[in-house]
C-alpha cells in the first residue's frame, strides 16, 4: 500500500510539474504582447521596455518560467492586467461560487442517477428500465446549455417561477441564491445523472449476477437485504470512480452553465478573461483548475484503492 | 437474447440452400461475419432508428443548397413564426432559420467527424507505440496522456481555442487534442492484451517485422473497441463545437453553425422562443443518432458488453 501511494503520489506531482509548464508555455503562446497589454493604449517604447524590465519579461524563459513557478507556489498569481486586482483574491471570491454550483450538481445528479440505476437493474426489460436507458441516452445527447436555455424559457420567461439569471451570496440570502442555483443545477446535475445512472446500472447488473449474491440469497436473506447490504455496496465503489472521472465534465460544464445564467464563477472568469485577453487571470484559474482537478483524482484514486484492494495489488505488479 | 444464436446458425446453414450456385455455397469466412453482424445490429430497433436520422442529418447537410441560402436577408420578414414559406421561421435578419439548420449541419458534422479522425490520426499510433513496445516508450506517452487528462475538457478547448483564434480549422484542432488522451488509452490497453496472443508470438516466430505484426495482427484485432470510441468521441465533438462557437470561441457569424444560432436566439428568447429550440433539437438529434448508433455498434461487436 505504502508503495503503491508513494507512486501514484508522484505521478500527480509530476503531471502537476508539467501542466504547469503547459499552462506557462500557453499563455504565452496566446496571441498579444502582454507588456504591450499592460501599458495599455500609449505604445511609447520606453514605457513599454520599462514593464518589460519591471515584470522581468526580458529574462530568459526558462528564469520566467522558475520564477513563475515559485510565485505560484506561495501562492501569487499576479496581478489582472484589465482590473489591477490581485488574481489569487480574485480567484479565492469566485471559487465559492462555482464549488455551491458544483456540489448542488452533485447532489442532483446522485439523487436521479443512482436510484434510477438501481431500478433499471432490478427491473430489467421493464418500461422502468427502459424509461431510465432512454432518459441515460437523452441526457449524454442534449447539450446542458441548450437545456439551460429551454429551461429559462419554460421556467423563467414564461412560467415566471424562478430568476433567468443572476447570483446572490448564500450568506446574504439563502433563499435568493437557491431560487437562483436551483436552475443550474438542475441543468448541470441531469447531464452526470445520465452517466451515473447508465453506469450504476451495468454494475448493479454485474454484482447482482456474482457469486456472493447467490450465497446471500441461499441463506434465505429478503431481497431487500440482498440488494441494499451485498450488491448496492459493491456497486457503490464503480460509481467513486465514475465521480472522479466526470469532475471534469462537471468543470466544463460549470463554464458554460455560468455563463449562460450569469453566475460569477470559476467558469465565466476564465471564458471573460480570453475574451479580454486578461492573461494573469487565465493562467491562474487554468493552474488552479488543474491543480485541483490532479487532486481530486489523485484522491478518488486512493480511496477507491482502499475500497477495492485488488487494484492495489495489480497496480503494484505493473 | 438466448434465441439469438439459434437464429444466426440457422440463417448461415439456410444460405447455401437459397443460393443455387456451387461457386456461392460457402462465401468466405470475413464476409460471413460481416453479414452476421449487420443482421445483429438491424435487430436493434433503436440503433436501426440512431441510422436513419443520422442518415438524414447527414442528407440534410449533403443537399443543404437545395434549402435557400443560410443568408439573404429579409428585413420584411424578421423573427416569423413557421410558415409555407419559412418552414421553421426568421431569425432577427429575417434569414430562413431551415436553411441555417442545414447549412450549420455542414459545420457540425465536419467538426465531429474531422475532429474524430484527427484524434484517432495521432493517438492510435501512440497507442500502438505504448502498449507494443512498453518500457521507456509508453513511460513518456502515458505521461503525456496523464498531462492531458490533467485539463478538463473545456479549459482545453477554452485554452487552445484562444492561442489559435477562432475558425473551424481551430475548433476541429481543438476538439481533436483534447479527444487524443482516449484514443491513446483505449488502443494501448487493446495492444498490451493482444501482443500476448499466440498468434503473435507466430508471427514473431515467423520473422515477421514490427510494422508487419502491428499492421497485419494487431490493429485488426483492436478496430472493434476502437470504432465504438469512434462512435462516443464524434458527439462529444458535435456538442463541443456548439459550445465552443456558443461562446465565441468557434466558428464565426456570418457562417451559420448550431452553436452561433444559439448564441444569437439568446437575445430573442421572449419574442422568437422557437429560434432557441431548433439549433438545439438539431443538436440533440445528431449527438442521440450517433450514440445509438455506438450503443448499436457495441452491442454488436461484443455481445459480451451487453451481459
Amino acid at each position: 500500500m505504502a508503495s503503491y501511494l508513494l507512486r501514484r503520489v508522484g505521478t500527480s506531482a509530476l503531471v502537476l510539474l508539467l501542466a504547469s509548464i503547459v499552462v506557462f508555455v500557453g499563455v504565452r503562446a496566446l496571441p498579444g504582447d502582454a507588456a504591450v497589454a499592460l501599458a495599455g493604449e500609449e505604445s511609447d517604447p520606453v514605457a513599454i521596455e520599462q514593464i518589460r524590465e519591471k515584470y522581468g519579461l526580458n529574462d530568459p524563459v526558462p528564469v520566467q518560467y522558475f520564477r513563475y513557478l515559485g510565485n505560484s507556489l506561495q501562492g501569487d498569481l499576479g496581478f489582472s492586467t484589465r482590473t489591477g486586482l490581485d488574481v489569487s483574491e480574485i480567484i479565492l471570491d469566485r471559487l465559492p461560487v462555482t464549488l455551491e454550483l458544483a456540489l448542488l450538481s452533485l447532489l442532483v445528479g446522485l439523487l436521479i442517477g443512482i436510484p434510477a440505476g438501481i431500478l433499471a437493474a432490478l427491473r430489467r426489460g421493464t418500461w422502468i428500465d427502459n424509461t431510465s436507458n432512454a432518459f441515460g441516452l437523452l441526457g449524454l445527447s442534449i447539450p446542458n446549455f441548450w437545456l439551460g436555455l429551454v429551461l429559462i424559457l419554460v421556467v423563467s420567461v414564461q412560467a415566471g417561477l424562478l430568476p433567468a439569471s443572476g447570483y446572490v451570496p448564500f450568506f446574504e440570502s439563502p433563499v435568493a441564491n437557491l431560487e437562483r442555483m436551483l436552475l443550474p443545477a438542475i441543468v448541470l446535475g441531469t447531464g452526470l445523472s445520465a452517466v451515473l445512472m447508465r453506469q450504476m446500472r451495468s454494475a448493479m447488473l454485474e454484482t447482482m449476477s456474482a457469486d456472493y449474491v447467490r450465497t446471500a440469497r441461499s441463506k434465505g436473506l429478503s431481497e431487500r437485504q440482498v440488494v441494499l447490504v451485498h450488491a448496492l455496496r459493491n456497486s457503490l465503489v464503480t460509481v467513486v470512480t465514475v465521480l472522479g472521472l466526470q469532475l471534469g465534465a462537471l468543470i466544463s460544464g460549470a463554464v458554460i452553465t455560468e455563463q449562460i445564467f450569469v453566475i460569477p464563477g470559476f467558469g465565466k472568469l476564465i471564458v471573460d478573461g480570453v475574451f479580454t485577453r486578461d492573461y494573469p487571470v487565465i493562467q491562474g484559474v487554468a493552474l488552479v483548475t488543474v491543480c485541483g482537478y490532479v487532486l481530486v483524482n489523485l484522491l478518488v484514486d486512493l480511496t477507491y484503492s482502499f475500497l477495492n484492494p485488488r487494484i492495489r495489488v495489480s497496480g503494484g505488479a505493473s | 437474447m438466448t434465441t439469438a444464436p439459434d437464429g444466426e446458425r440457422g440463417t448461415t446453414a439456410a444460405a447455401p440452400m437459397s443460393q443455387p450456385g456451387p461457386a456461392m455455397a460457402v462465401p468466405p469466412p470475413r464476409q460471413r461475419r460481416s453479414r452476421r453482424l449487420l443482421k445483429r445490429f438491424f435487430r436493434r430497433r433503436l440503433s436501426v432508428f440512431g441510422l436513419v436520422v443520422l442518415l438524414l442529418i447527414l442528407s440534410l447537410a449533403v443537399f443543404a443548397p437545395l434549402f435557400g441560402s443560410p443568408s439573404r436577408n429579409d428585413f420584411g420578414a424578421v423573427l416569423l413564426g413557421p410558415s409555407a414559406a419559412h418552414p421553421l421561421g426568421t431569425d432577427d435578419l429575417g434569414r430562413d432559420t431551415l436553411a441555417r439548420i442545414a447549412y450549420g449541419a455542414r459545420v457540425s458534422m465536419q467538426a465531429g467527424v474531422m475532429a474524430t479522425l484527427l484524434a484517432m490520426a495521432v493517438g492510435v499510433p501512440l497507442g500502438l507505440i505504448a502498449g507494443y513496445y512498453r518500457g521507456w516508450a509508453d513511460l513518456v506517452i502515458s505521461r503525456f496522456t496523464d498531462l492531458l487528462l490533467a485539463f478538463p475538457f473545456l479549459i482545453l478547448a477554452v485554452g487552445l481555442a484562444a492561442i489559435l483564434g477562432p475558425s473551424l480549422r481551430n475548433v476541429v484542432i481543438a476538439l481533436g487534442i483534447s479527444a487524443l488522451p482516449s484514443f491513446i488509452r483505449v488502443t494501448r490497453g487493446e495492444v498490451l492484451g493482444l501482443r500476448e496472443q499466440d498468434y503473435v508470438a507466430g508471427a514473431v516466430a515467423d520473422g515477421a517485422g514490427d510494422g508487419r505484426i502491428l499492421s497485419r495482427y494487431v490493429l485488426p484485432n483492436a478496430i472493434s473497441p476502437l470504432l465504438v470510441q469512434a462512435t462516443v468521441t464524434v458527439p462529444e465533438a458535435i456538442i463541443g463545437e456548439s459550445v465552443l462557437s456558443f461562446l465565441g470561441l468557434g466558428v464565426q457569424p456570418p457562417t451559420p453553425s448550431w452553436g452561433t444560432m444559439l448564441s444569437a436566439a439568446q437575445t430573442f428568447l421572449t419574442q422568437a422562443p422557437l429560434l432557441a429550440v431548433w439549433p438545439g433539437v438539431a443538436i440533440a438529434l445528431a449527438a442521440l443518432s450517433f450514440n445509438l448508433v455506438g450503443d448499436g455498434l457495441r452491442d454488436t461487436l461484443d455481445p459480451k458488453a451487453t451481459s
